[in-house]
């Protein structure tokens, strides 16, 4: 292999520590390799910074916790009626906080790309002999596997919300953890490959947060709205992997049917009861769809 | 567009023997495609011509223009630079020097003409053009949250450097530029110029044929700006390469083999810094007087003289400064309270292509800049 020779080539001359001439050094023809190499620095980029920022690590996370423990144990008294024996109302409401943990920072990272621009980084990526879906496929996963640690790191408390440590549950939970930082990263770098100033992109994104995080049926079940909030809830993307979670937490809660029924009854549409899979899917699908509108905002040459 | 496709570097067209252009710039565009491109495939990264007799230009454009709706940037340029070559363009801001880089650097579509970079189409062949340069920005492209090593690391994985060869070449450009030693602090502590440096390490760390330089000394201050340059004309001994910058400093484009100077998207001269300087072939005298006005028309009637207030000061040209202030003196009823004859620079060179200094030729530029502001505010 050609590559070779030149790379021993170049090992020696540096060993030999006289730089006569200069190390050979070729950039080869773009091809999956090469895709994939940038694919994977720019997603190590986004841990290296993210490694970087503890602050705002701890602070993405007290937003959720001040739902879980605050709101979650001050209703707790309240619901106590209507949830079934053994049945905590933090338990109900803990899907929808790692929902909520996993929205704030996959925005939140998704919102690097806008200050990448600004910095004038993003034109370091975007004149390297690389596919641009390299670098936003990076940059998704990048801000992805963060926003599911932090999802992780509030897996963690599970105990504080009644919800069992099974190991079936917790790879079950991050899984679906997982594929919501996805999308949520994916609808992100969407905005961001439009949207070029950071004040109008942070404006944009906390109107779309809390709105996305009420309307998913995180905090009450949906049976029962009326008709406009069942509608809502039903065009919210994040009702899609909050429903599934919450499946989950109570089929590992020795509850009897019914009691499950009542408050995991799953999400309807027009009264047909839409499978987790088709759920799931559907969640996946539109990360898909999202991914491919950035990729193609940002193939665009002036 | 089959001629584009054509064998290597044949006879024919516009190449360079021995350092001398051969053939016509100017009507060489039918035939420069095939010509102009040195052999394809994935070879042609390895090879450099160094002994050939017929070396391709590494930078070909002919009859390039860009629009950015009814503003026209660039206003049909026809340029080479040669393999080796230091190459500069040199104009105000806002005379095209930094789209026509874009241009080369595919990172904007030209509205019309060609241009070909290392013997590959910017138009086309956009992956292969991006493999062959090397780019400095204007502004800063550096990850500041990031080390210096890692901004480098992160540009070697991203060109696809052999994976054996990226620690010793990082080492080289990073040695290159002095900074090897601070590797592994933030970029964000780094002062200006060592973010410059590093940034110039970046663009060599991939052994591009070209390395674009846009503005490379620009928002530093003199000393700092001096100490690059020495980096610049060092790294052009230890690399093989062909450097291409653009500024709008006069002494800056004293370091390169060849300038173009650009004005209002045009090149109106081409040629060696002292060629141009030659062409000038006169002397500049500034005079500050009493009265700039009187002065300007004096020498007007006394001398058959065209002088006009630039840089504060009543300007102009006479054959031989020395002999001529004598008579100045003698002959000028104004009252002269200073007076400065200076041999021709390319401030000379650059008011007789364009009848107007680097400076007001901003001055105005930035004028025009802020109606065609007002009139796209006025507009919405």
């Amino acid at each position: 292999m050609a590559t070779q020779t030149q790379t021993a080539e170049a090992t020696a001359s540096a060993e030999a520590g006289v730089l006569a001439g200069q190390i050979r050094v070729s950039v080869p023809e773009r091809s999956l390799r090469s895709d994939l190499r940038a694919v994977s620095i720019v997603w190590r980029r986004e841990l290296i910074r993210f490694r970087r920022d503890k602050l705002r690590a701890i602070t993405s996370l007290i937003q959720p916790l001040l739902f879980l423990l605050v709101l979650g144990t001050g209703l707790s008294s309240l619901a106590r009626g209507s949830m079934p024996a053994g049945v905590s109302f933090k338990a109900f409401i803990f899907p929808g906080v790692l929902a909520m943990s996993v929205l704030f920072t996959a925005i939140f990272s998704a919102a690097s790309i806008v200050w990448d621009r600004e910095f004038g980084f993003l034109r370091e990526m975007l004149v390297a002999p690389v596919s641009r879906s390299a670098i936003v496929t990076g940059k998704i996963l990048g801000g992805a596997t963060i926003a599911t640690f932090q999802g992780i790191v509030m897996l963690a408390l599970a105990g504080l919300a009644d919800v069992p440590y099974n190991p079936v549950l917790m790879i079950t939970l991050v899984g679906e953890l997982l594929l919501l930082a996805f999308t949520l990263t994916a609808f992100g770098v969407m905005m961001a490959a439009r949207i070029t100033q950071f004040q109008a992109f942070m404006a944009l994104t906390q109107m779309l947060v809390m709105p996305l995080f009420f309307l998913s049926g995180a905090l009450y079940p949906l049976t029962g709205l009326p008709a406009w909030l069942s509608v809502l809830t039903r065009i919210d993307p994040l009702t899609y992997v909050v429903g599934p979670m919450r499946h989950a937490v109570f089929s590992h809660l020795n509850l009897s049917p019914i009691a499950q029924h009542v408050l995991s009854p799953g999400i309807t549409w027009g009264g047909w009861v839409v499978p987790l899979w088709l759920s799931l899917g559907f969640v996946a699908t539109m990360g898909l769809i999202m991914t491919t509108i950035a990729v193609v905002a940002f193939s665009k040459t002036e | 567009m089959a001629a584009h496709t054509g064998p290597g570097a044949g006879a024919g067209g516009t190449v360079v023997r021995d350092g001398a252009v051969v053939g016509d710039r100017a009507g060489s565009s039918g035939t420069d495609g095939a010509a102009s491109r040195p052999g394809s495939g994935p070879a042609d990264s390895l090879t450099r011509p160094r002994n050939g007799s017929e070396i391709p230009p590494t930078i070909k454009v002919s009859g390039l223009t860009k629009s950015y709706g009814e503003i026209e940037a660039v206003r049909g340029i026809d340029f080479e630079v040669r393999a080796g070559e230091t190459f500069g363009f040199l104009g105000p801001n806002g005379a095209g020097k930094s789209t026509t880089i874009k241009i080369l650097c595919t990172l904007a579509k030209p509205t019309s003409g060609e241009a070909w970079v290392a013997g590959h189409d910017v138009r086309t062949e956009r992956d292969a053009v991006r493999r062959n340069i090397g780019l400095v920005f204007q502004d800063t492209t550096l990850d500041n949250y990031l080390t210096g090593a890692q901004n480098l690391r992160f540009h070697a994985e991203l060109y696809g450097v052999p994976a054996a060869a990226v620690a010793p070449r990082m080492r080289q450009v990073l040695e290159m530029v002095d900074l090897w030693e601070r590797r592994d602090s933030l970029v964000m502590t780094y002062s200006g110029g060592m973010q410059r440096r590093l940034e110039i390490a970046r663009g060599l760390l991939h052994a591009p044929h070209v390395l674009f330089l846009d503005e490379p000394t620009v928002g530093l201050d003199p000393q700092t700006r001096s100490s690059i340059w020495e980096y610049i004309n060092d790294l052009k001994t230890r690399e093989d390469i062909t450097i291409f910058l653009t500024t709008h400093y006069m002494d800056e484009a004293e370091h390169c083999d060849r300038i173009a100077i650009i004005d209002h998207g045009q090149i109106v001269a081409i040629d060696t810094p002292e060629a141009l300087k030659a062409s000038v072939g006169k002397d500049r005298v500034q005079i500050h007087t009493d009265n700039d006005a009187a002065a300007i028309e004096e020498l007007a009637s006394a001398f058959g003289i065209e002088a006009a207030v630039h840089d504060g000061a009543v300007t102009f040209s006479v054959s031989s400064g020395e002999q001529f202030v004598p008579q100045l003196f003698a002959r000028l009823t104004v009252p002269i309270r200073t007076v400065s004859v200076s041999r021709p620079s390319l401030d000379d060179v650059f008011m007789s292509y364009t009848g107007t200094t680097i400076r007001d030729a901003e001055a105005s530029g930035s004028d025009a800049m802020r109606q065609m502001a007002a009139r796209f505010r006025g507009r919405h």
